[in-house]
């Protein structure tokens, strides 16, 4: 490079930066003034005095809304159990499908494949009416486990796992490894890096999620943050601003921290894994 | 692609595999068994009878006029917010490939936003466009302009097509900055001796090297705008004011969850999985091909 600065990339990079960077400080500085102001129209970019709302909505949330500690609790749950359930599942059925023969194997490859074609918005009725058959609806149970199931993950699992060379099974066996000491001792740290990308990619659908919470669980006993935000918003005519914005920034910190923290591995595993 | 080297017996991986495959059908299959049965029969009103009247529910639902003007509406929506979310990512990305200081600082902050969730990115549109607390709002009834999303249904339109699209710049960010990354430096180099500069170079170039990227987004972001702005419309203008902003999958909500009109949603449903199906086969095929490559 010659040794001049690229001031046309700096500009268009800050505007991109601020495109996202600025919404957000809005938020954070709306969550902090009076909410009558707000609702006045006199919103500012320099915050309030009114911190003191984060403890607010933490404790007594909003009008029909849970407090915003249970709604983050409800959420944590969700994202986690998808997360962990999603690859824990799809490690073993992965492992299943590519290292052994077993009857009617491509049968359930092609079973669990078929799946990327039915995210949840398509079949919105009838998985309803099935979960109600099972007695699922309003429990912690309905509201995850039709969510783990996964054929992306599967399917980028049994890449990695056919990527691994033929000599190091070989190997394995001679020491007398068996199938599980295989998995546990040998490909699990293989595909550490993936096993992490993919728990950002989870962990953040999982905490995103709307449509289904908004389905199966009516009880707001079991309402995530993202569906709280909407019910406060809902209620229109006396929305508390500050409220909705405090929730927004506490409903934003657990996964942008997570997207942050492990940035490399999730941006790696993302672009690779194609989804 | 096979292994040679495999392990022996069937029991252990048939245990592996159950309880995806339980999931699978119990959640998937099932429902969508279900979806395909119901689209084909009619109930009558009590419930107690049920009758198959072939494709019946498909015609209403095509001589729907209503449905019709959403499924225009869906079209039209997809593609705006693929494309303006994606021709940004794309500025971004092939200026944040350049070799500039601070390049991994704009990296990370144009990362991040992938964590938002769709119906928060609402929240955030909402406090620039609101009618009444917007700031962006109060600065264009400034110059005049007559300013209300709720009750214009156009602007509703501009709206949930902004709040959307800015949800998938950091998506789209990513993967065109991985494409441009793995385009080999001495390719550039060449172009650059030959005299390409600029825009030149990026259009007969490096833009067609990002074809297979650009066309893998392409699918992902039509399947994003059509399924996953649910929250955000929602959170917006709950597909108003009127019907200006109700996409496929906020009819079937409408239609389904609200209304509770189960066979016509059933066939609505049949529609979106056709169409999902459509789309993940036109991906695969093309991903099939780059791999030989």
């Amino acid at each position: 490079m010659n040794g001049r600065t690229d001031w046309t990339a700096h500009i268009v990079l800050s505007i991109g930066v601020l495109l996202f960077v600025l919404p957000l400080w809005l938020v954070f500085s709306a969550s902090t003034q009076d909410p009558a102001m707000i609702g006045r129209g006199e919103l500012s970019f320099i915050p309030g005095s009114g911190i003191g709302v984060y403890w607010k909505v933490l404790t007594e949330g909003a009008p029909g809304v849970a407090p915003v500690w249970h709604l983050l609790m409800v959420s944590f749950g969700m994202a986690i159990s998808i997360a962990i359930g999603k690859i824990v599942i799809s490690v073993l059925s992965a492992y299943a499908i590519a290292f052994f023969r077993f009857p009617f194997r491509l049968v359930c490859f092609w079973t669990i494949f078929f799946t990327l074609m039915l995210p949840v918005e398509v079949r919105i009725i009838p998985t309803y009416s099935v979960m109600a058959g099972f007695g699922l609806i309003n429990s912690f149970t309905g509201l995850t486990l039709p969510l783990i199931a996964s054929a992306t993950a599967t399917l980028l699992f049994r890449q990695t796992f056919l990527a691994v060379p033929d000599e190091l099974v070989e190997a394995a066996r001679m020491d007398g490894a068996g199938p599980l000491r295989f998995l546990r001792d040998i490909l699990l740290p293989v595909s550490g890096a993936n096993i992490a990308a993919l728990f950002v990619i989870l962990f953040v659908y999982g905490w995103n999620q709307y449509l289904w919470p908004l389905l199966v669980a009516t009880d707001s006993r079991l309402d995530t943050i993202v569906i709280g935000i909407v019910k406060m918003i809902g209620a229109d005519t006396s929305v508390e601003w500050n409220r909705v914005m405090a929730t927004a920034v506490l409903a934003m910190l657990p996964p942008v921290a997570v997207v942050l923290l492990m940035q490399t591995w999730f941006v790696k595993g993302l672009t690779e894994g194609d989804k | 692609m096979e292994r040679r080297t495999i392990f022996g017996g069937w029991a252990l991986p048939a245990a592996f595999v159950l309880p995806q495959l339980l999931l699978t059908v119990f959640f998937f299959l099932w429902p969508a068994g279900e979806a395909i049965y119901g689209s084909l029969t009619r109930q009558d009103a009590f419930g107690l009878k049920t009758q198959f009247i072939g494709f019946e529910n498909f015609v209403d639902l095509f001589e729907d006029p209503l449905y019709v003007e959403s499924l225009w509406r869906t079209v039209y929506f997809c593609a705006a917010v693929s494309l303006l979310s994606m021709s940004v990512a794309l500025l971004l990305a092939v200026f944040a490939d350049r070799e500039i200081a601070g390049r991994g600082f704009y990296r990370t902050m144009l990362i991040w936003p992938y964590a938002i969730a769709p119906a928060v990115a609402a929240v955030l549109w909402i406090l620039l466009l609101h009618p009444q607390i917007g700031m962006v709002a109060h600065g264009l009834k400034a110059i005049g302009v007559v300013w209300d999303y709720k009750i214009n249904g156009g602007q509703a339109m501009l709206v949930v097509i902004l709040a959307s699209a800015w949800k998938q710049v950091s998506y789209n960010f990513i993967f065109f900055l991985a494409g441009l990354q793995s385009i080999p430096r001495s390719v550039i180099e060449a172009a650059r001796m030959d005299g390409a500069r600029g825009w030149r170079r990026f259009r007969t170039i490096i833009f067609p090297l990002l074809a297979p990227t650009t066309f893998f987004l392409l699918v992902v972001n039509l399947v994003y705008s059509a399924f996953d702005t649910f929250g955000t419309i929602q959170a917006l203008t709950q597909g108003g004011p009127g019907k200006s902003t109700e996409t496929l999958v906020v009819k079937v909500y409408r239609d389904g969850v609200v209304n509770l009109d189960l066979g016509g949603s059933s066939a609505q449903s049949v529609v979106l999985m056709v169409g999902i199906v459509v789309l993940t086969v036109v991906q695969f095929r093309f991903l099939g091909k780059r791999d030989k490559t």
